[in-house]
């Protein structure tokens, strides 16, 4: 009596233990393994965000880490070439150029931007610090391998043409590559 | 520390965040294994990121002091 009593304990103890296992297993199938990688959403193209992206993603590929930057929507203006002036095909996509000038070097303050002092004013703090600006970064990050990965359906959406845009770019990617980019960094950023 | 063990100097004086350690990553890139840098540094930020760059990168900070407002590492690169 007390020995079949003890069996059977065993027997639902043995059953328990198998279903962790499996429980566990399944669990570890499903499990990402993160890079030691810092990726950036560069959604907005202000210069008060434009900069800080900038900063973190040469910093991360500094420090030995990888290093990725996709660009799209008011980001994507951060990164046409300055001498471009007018982009898109339609008069929606030329006006929307004309509001949001190319290049990190017209990028515009979120705030205090006072008619273009407030990024003078910004600038001329940042040359006497000696800190560095974004389009300095942008080529420094180019030098130290950061991969800058501009967004097609955005591109699409502006009329911006991969020749409009800086050079040493990645070629560009959609919303699922950009995905793909964030799960598997240690660190992901959407500024 | 003997001073002839150092492979170069990175002056990184003036510099503000991340300039330091750009300066200094673009060093090492093209060094060897064991290769000891010094880095000068103005930049009081330097005082946490250096070590925290140490610890990202995996290579070896041997030595931080600060001398008249100027701070000196050393780091071996790994």
């Amino acid at each position: 009596m007390a020995t079949t009593e003890t069996d059977l304990s065993t027997e639902f103890q043995l059953a328990d233990l198998l279903q962790r296992v499996e429980a566990l297993e399944e669990s570890d199938g499903k499990r990402i393994e993160k890079k030691n990688k810092l990726t950036i959403i560069a959604w907005g193209g202000d210069l008060d965000r434009i900069w800080p992206t900038t900063i973190l993603a040469t910093t991360a590929a500094a420090s030995g880490m990888e290093s990725s930057v996709f660009f799209t929507f008011w980001g994507l203006f951060a990164i046409v070439k300055p001498d471009v002036r007018v982009t898109g095909s339609n008069w929606m996509q030329k006006m929307m150029s004309v509001m949001n000038p190319g290049s990190a070097q017209k990028a515009k303050l979120s705030r205090y931007q006072f008619a273009g002092a407030g990024p003078a004013m910004f600038k001329k703090l940042a040359n006497d610090h000696q800190v560095a600006q974004p389009q300095e970064l942008i080529e420094t990050a180019k030098d130290l391998g950061v991969r800058l990965i501009p967004c097609q359906m955005t591109m699409d959406l502006l009329g911006l043409k991969r020749e409009d845009l800086l050079d040493g770019l990645e070629e560009p990617i959609g919303a699922a590559t950009a995905i793909a980019e964030m799960r598997d960094a240690a660190v992901s950023l959407f500024i | 520390m003997d001073t002839t063990t150092i492979t170069a100097t990175v002056d990184a004086k003036g510099q503000s965040c991340p300039g330091p350690l750009v300066s200094l990553a673009k060093a090492l890139k093209n060094a060897q294994k064991g290769d000891r840098f010094e880095l000068l540094a103005t930049d009081p930020g330097s005082k946490s990121d250096v070590p925290s760059w140490a610890e990202l990168s995996g290579n070896e900070l041997l030595e931080a002091s600060e001398a008249d407002g100027v701070y000196r590492y050393v780091v071996r690169k790994s």
